[in-house]
């Protein structure tokens, strides 16, 4: 074959530069944000741009977690400045009060809610997809074609009414509301139905009958393992999914009950906009547990995106 | 034959029915009675006071016997700020999603094209990607912090660059001030708002389009070549009518999304400046969850969003489609000519 002339190498000059323009916008925001995670306040007002780090991450930290520095004074009460000019702190004092944010509680209740949607997702969805690829029964098209339609049907359509229901059975505040529903999960229905008819053998499930194994036994020991790979593509969409969902668990938790999301937006609040540090080191802290899975899993994402499985 | 079949059948017909169960009773517990709860709520005079106070269990309805059934539905449809809100979401949909797919189109296009042979491409994927899978709460957040006033790294970089004498307030200010004779001024916070779904987005878009590339028939691309195609006209007349399908689910997906976008405008401005940021699901959150638990209009305004929704889907699935199925039965019909016109020269020959 003939050798790319001229014109095509630069041509992929340009487009490689471009990319990298791209590449580095999508990080640049995080990179000024985990940057002044490490900077003191004073830094950040007197420049809130720069690419090098600070050496204040534990003072930002404490800060943001609510705690108050005391300061070393001298003799005559003025505050102790090392050779950087840099305030001396001589003990930290715990002053919590009026302060929601706490990123360990956020994400501990994160974690319950969306390990639990993942669950009940992934297992009632294959087993609703299982219902309708195994057995001949009478309403399975209509059933499925309903879950179809059900797909169509807006989260925030029912919220009122969804609101309205958790009041009356007194869940609000609760994750359970947040965790249950998912066992209706059409989009998953669907994947897993598709995936099935693809993949997995009728024949299997006849040999396992014959062998005298019980439905739900064949459902669990046989074909749960031989879906592995649909259920973990699907278990990190829906995992990440849950984690960043807001509206919902904005409207129903308070307190010591919410979730990451919900936290992030006391960040906004008067204690923290004082605090430009803290106010960083709070926000890298919700970004920072998704960048770490995000780059151990890129690969299987990537390929689950393209799968075309994934997109709100 | 057929009676033994059907006994077998009808042995594991019933296991169908209870595999089901938890998805249908889950279904009708959490979707379909909130679901009816929320249309009927619209038709009545029912508000937060009733709904949250002592006998919420007994929370009785009230119709608008003394109003127009409709009442809530024409309140909202006719309130300056649903429209508002509206026109919001509609903009800052458009603002993302038209560069979005022109960005999308021609990363995929290069990345597949076969002369270039890029390398790189599954880094770029992942770099592309990244932002999509942080929460959006948190971007919105990180975005108002980074174009805070007066202290912010843009508000610095501007003054380092010497772009502005001192910190402007970047977020309250005008972008186009009555853009083509719209009496609507162009906000910058619509424009940030619009930028960062554009942000979040293009990279998924990108991949989905690299998929649908993939997966189109070499011999098609094989064809062009040897018709001396450039590599433009190949993607316009090979590429773009096969992605088709795809850019369909993008187009519909991408539009069901952009109208109920929450978490980013409540996060970065909650509306502010002067409404330019308040998208209908906020109106919908304002009037039913913040102060006033107004639920009858909250509920009125998401059954007009959904209508709106439904409708425009519907039509863009028809207007695809159509064309599609047209487009078959042109080929039929001139294969049917082609047929009839082969066999009179037949008998013309005989």
């Amino acid at each position: 074959m003939n050798k790319p002339g001229i014109g095509v190498r630069i041509s992929k000059t340009f487009i490689y530069v471009m990319c990298m323009i791209l590449a580095i916008l999508s990080i640049l925001p995080f990179l000024i944000m985990f940057v002044n995670a490490t900077r003191s306040t004073p830094q950040i007002q007197q420049n809130s741009l720069s690419f090098i780090p600070g050496r204040h991450t534990e003072r930002n930290y404490r800060h943001m977690m609510g705690h108050v520095p005391i300061y070393a004074r001298d003799a005559n009460n003025a505050i102790l400045l090392d050779s950087n000019n840099e305030q001396i702190i001589d003990s930290w004092e715990i002053r919590s009060g009026g302060r929601l944010f706490n990123p360990f509680l956020g994400f501990r209740n994160s974690m319950i809610v969306s390990l639990g949607v993942v669950v009940l997702a992934i297992y009632f969805s294959t087993l609703t997809a299982y219902a309708n690829v195994a057995f001949e029964w009478k309403f399975k098209g209509l059933l499925f074609a309903f879950i179809m339609f059900v797909l169509m049907i807006p989260t925030q359509l029912n919220i009122i009414g969804f609101f309205q229901l958790v009041h009356r059975v007194n869940l609000s505040n609760s994750f359970i509301p947040l965790i249950l529903p998912a066992i209706a999960s059409p989009g998953i229905v669907f994947f897993m139905r598709q995936y099935m008819l693809a993949s997995l053998s009728i024949e299997l499930v006849e040999a396992a009958r014959i062998d005298g194994a019980k439905e739900f036994y064949t459902f669990n020991r046989i074909i749960l393992p031989l879906m592995k790979p649909a259920l973990a593509t699907q278990a990190i969409f829906v995992f990440v999914g849950s984690w960043n969902s807001l509206f919902l668990p904005m409207i129903l938790l308070r307190g010591d009950r919410q979730t990451m999301p919900v936290m992030i937006q006391h960040l906004q609040g008067d204690i923290y906009q004082t605090v430009l540090g803290a106010q960083y080191m709070g926000l890298a802290l919700t970004i920072l547990p998704l960048f770490i899975v995000y780059f151990m899993l890129s690969k299987y994402i990537i390929a689950g995106v393209a799968l075309g499985g994934m997109k709100e | 034959m057929k009676e033994k079949k059907l006994t077998k059948r009808v042995s594991y017909a019933k296991y169908g029915y209870i595999f089901s169960a938890p998805f249908v009773i889950a279904f009708l517990v959490f979707q379909l009675y909130p679901l009816i709860f929320t249309t009927s709520i619209g038709f009545t005079n029912m508000q937060g006071m009733i709904m949250l106070g002592a006998g919420l269990g007994d929370a009785t309805f009230t119709w608008n016997n003394d109003q127009s059934v409709f009442y809530w539905f024409s309140d909202v449809f006719n309130s300056d700020l649903f429209r508002r809100a509206f026109q919001n979401t509609i903009l800052i949909w458009f603002l993302n999603f038209i560069p979005q797919m022109v960005l999308a189109l021609a990363l995929a296009a290069l990345f597949t094209n076969s002369m270039l042979k890029l390398k790189f491409v599954g880094f770029f994927k992942i770099m592309f990607y990244m932002p999509n899978i942080i929460t959006a709460g948190s971007i919105a957040m990180l975005f108002s912090t980074l174009f805070g006033h007066p202290i912010g790294p843009v508000n610095d970089f501007l003054q380092m660059t010497g772009l502005r004498e001192g910190p402007t307030n970047i977020l309250n200010n005008v972008f186009w001030a009555n853009p083509l004779g719209f009496s609507l001024s162009l906000y910058n916070s619509q424009v940030i708002i619009a930028f960062i779904q554009f942000w979040m987005w293009y990279g998924v878009t990108m991949i989905i389009l690299i998929a649908g590339i993939m997966g189109i028939s070499p011999t098609l691309f094989e064809a062009a070549a040897i018709d001396g195609a450039s590599h433009i006209k190949t993607f316009i007349h090979v590429t773009l009518p096969s992605l088709r399908t795809i850019l369909l689910f993008t187009l519909v997906t991408s539009f069901v999304g952009g109208m109920q976008m929450f978490d980013i405008p409540r996060l970065f401005q909650d509306g502010e400046p002067r409404n330019a940021t308040l998208t209908t699901s906020l109106f919908i959150f304002q009037q039913g969850f913040s102060t006033a638990h107004r639920f009858n209009r909250a509920a009125a305004a998401s059954m007009l969003m959904f209508i709106f929704i439904c409708i425009i889907s519907i039509t863009l699935f028809y207007v695809m489609r159509d064309k599609d199925a047209a487009k078959d039965k042109r080929e039929r019909r001139a294969r049917r000519r082609a047929k009839r016109e082969l066999e009179a020269a037949r008998r013309a020959i005989q």
